[in-house]
């Protein structure tokens, strides 16, 4: 009907009425869905105006740099990610962003999901709705609140764990935590597994929660112990879970922000720096917008990355359901 | 196959049930514990003076007097408090009801170029607030937003759009056609249909974006911290930074302040359980 409409020569040879009404009604169909876009103009118009345009904006800004005497903006071409290779601290970011990463994985998605299963296996199902709910309220707060909760209980004068430790009979293991550069980004990502790690066992809930009855009823008839059944029927059920949590906690890992600029902002010695916090040092407290843009280049990168296994990995699911 | 109840549990199976059902509540309780001692903490420490956090961390405060609670109200809270309503109410609403629009928009209307536009907005799903932020601060800066609520306004809602319309969309790709295909025919017009059958039927899930949307914003500190430098325009999680950094000191004022910014979202949240379960799960699993 569109073709017809676009070209009326080709509907010349079928009845000139029916063709008249064809071109009136493809007419009409293609202004009432020119029009049914009202629907999604202001979502387009905010996306393209707020993110889109920035990103692409980002990469022209960073291959600029701005004198910080004078203002000028000259352009350098990709000097801004030469730098970048040859900052000992990207890279050291860059490891951290990986820690972050891994120590999530561990923590957040097999611990969670090992969490999960013992959480379900539970007769009672207010207990269970009652463990969920508790081991969630970290993740409700603000990074910012729990970020200072944690800066004070490693603060070696008023905080809760060296003077733990102390009352314990392992005083020599306090320490400062936030101060030494050996010790900072552990303290931080500890607080991250703290506050996350009820989200994503509640995840995976919702997902042993979708498991047939039936594959653990036969599997008790078998003889299987309950170490067997988790092995064999949760895990490789709840696999799909699993892959999609491991990817969002890749991709959250190289996003992280707040916490290190609470705690540590970076320090001591840019020992915590991640890509996050060392852009935003670059850009906000050194001006040097050219190069902060550059290192959100390689955060683009990555989430990029990590957004594209994410599709794909949904998309491939939904082909095998 | 009548296996049925088959041999009777044997002693030594017996006891392993008892050890590992034992092993995993003292496990339960052990995390539990680790959960909630910190935040309780937290709240105690607001109510004690400043020399009994450094004396005794782990006593029970001597008394229970609202005074730091008080004081870290008065010291700029409640201003930041008034700040965190305002920009997640308004953010909250336009969020979701543009993304209840543009939800309707690509599910239940012929709008040429769909796949495009749908990849588009879902897009932005990908994309990291942290790599606009550069560009963004000029725009703001440019526009003479810098430093107003309305630029965390925009920026939270052009940059929860496509996670909220993700959500609705797929709540309304599951629900039947019948009800607005026989709306059509009686000729009721799009905007009837939209507000009238579409948007009561979507209720669950509006409100679950709705309470995804209050978590968000209410613990945002990137762009919160980046557009907003007056405390009349701070947010909670900023204002509680910029706290820190001027009375950094009265340990026992900050704390309370925390407190007060933790409490509303956790009260929120039990309030609510059903419906933030059933968004996280809908904003994951699909």
């Amino acid at each position: 009907m569109v073709t017809a409409a676009e070209h009326p020569t080709r509907g010349a040879a079928t009845d000139r009425a029916a063709s008249g009404w064809l071109r009136r009604s493809g007419l009409r169909r293609r202004i009432a869905g020119l029009i049914s876009l009202r629907w999604i103009l202001l979502a387009v118009l905010l996306i393209g105006v707020l993110i889109y345009v920035p990103i692409v904006d980002n990469f022209r800004v960073s291959t600029t740099n701005r004198d910080i005497f004078t203002g000028e903006i000259t352009n350098v071409g990709l000097a801004n990610y030469e730098r970048l290779l040859q900052d000992p601290v990207v890279w050291s970011a860059l490891l951290n962003n990986t820690l972050y990463a891994l120590l999530s994985i561990i923590f957040q998605v097999f611990g969670a999901f090992l969490l999960a299963a013992m959480i379900e296996g539970l007769k009672s199902k207010r207990a269970r709705n009652f463990w969920r709910a508790m081991y969630f309220i970290p993740s409700a707060i603000s990074t910012t609140v729990t970020g200072l909760l944690f800066y004070f209980i490693y603060q070696p004068d008023v905080g809760l764990l060296d003077a733990g430790l102390r009352a314990i009979g392992l005083g020599d293991w306090a320490r400062p935590w936030l101060a030494l550069e050996e010790t900072a980004i552990f303290g931080i990502i500890a607080m991250s597994q703290w506050q996350g790690f009820g989200y994503s066992t509640l995840l995976f809930s919702i997902a042993i929660q979708k498991i047939p009855r039936e594959l653990y009823d036969a599997a008790i008839m078998d003889g299987a112990g309950p170490i067997r059944r988790l092995w064999s029927i949760t895990f490789p059920m709840s696999r799909e879970m699993t892959g999609l949590m491991v990817i969002v906690t890749i991709t959250g890992a190289f996003q992280v922000f707040n916490e290190i600029m609470v705690m540590t902002a970076g320090g001591p010695n840019n020992s915590s720096q991640v890509l996050g916090t060392w852009l935003y040092q670059q850009a906000f407290i050194q001006n040097e917008f050219g190069y902060g843009a550059a290192i959100a280049a390689v955060i683009f990168v990555v989430t990029m990355l990590t957004g594209a296994a994410q599709v794909w990995y949904t998309a491939k699911r939904r082909v095998k359901l | 196959m009548t296996v049925g109840t088959g041999n009777p549990p044997s002693e030594s199976a017996l006891f392993w049930t008892a050890i590992s059902k034992s092993f995993v509540y003292s496990l339960l309780v052990c995390l539990g514990v680790i959960v909630l001692y910190p935040l309780l903490w937290m709240a105690a420490s607001g109510f004690k003076t400043n020399t009994q956090i450094f004396n005794a961390p782990f006593a029970i405060p001597l008394s229970w007097s609202l005074e730091n609670y008080i004081g870290a109200w008065n010291e700029g809270v409640r201003s930041f408090l008034v700040s965190s309503l305002i920009v997640t109410a308004t953010s909250a609403f336009c969020t979701v009801m543009i993304s209840a629009w543009t939800a309707y928009g690509l599910t239940r209307t012929r709008m040429p170029c769909k796949p495009l536009i749908t990849g588009f907005i879902l897009g932005g799903l990908m994309l990291s607030p942290t790599v606009a932020l550069i560009p963004l601060v000029r725009m703001m800066q440019s526009v003479g937003l810098y430093n107003t609520h309305w630029a965390l306004i925009l920026l939270y809602t052009a940059f929860r759009i496509p996670f909220t319309t993700f959500l609705i969309r797929a709540y309304m790709l599951e629900l039947p056609s019948d009800l607005d295909e026989a709306a059509r025919m009686d000729g009721a017009t799009e905007g009837q249909i939209f507000w009238h059958i579409m948007l009561p039927l979507c209720r669950p899930i509006i409100v679950s974006s709705v309470i995804l949307h209050i978590l968000f914003a209410w613990n945002e500190y990137l762009f919160a911290m980046i557009f907003t430098n007056a405390q009349e325009v701070q947010t909670l999680p900023v204002g509680l930074t910029s706290l820190m950094a001027k009375h950094g000191t009265d340990y026992a004022q900050v704390f309370a302040a925390m407190t007060i910014s933790a409490l509303p979202i956790v009260l929120l949240f039990f309030a609510m359980q059903r419906y933030f379960v059933r968004g996280l799960t809908e904003g994951i699993g699909k």
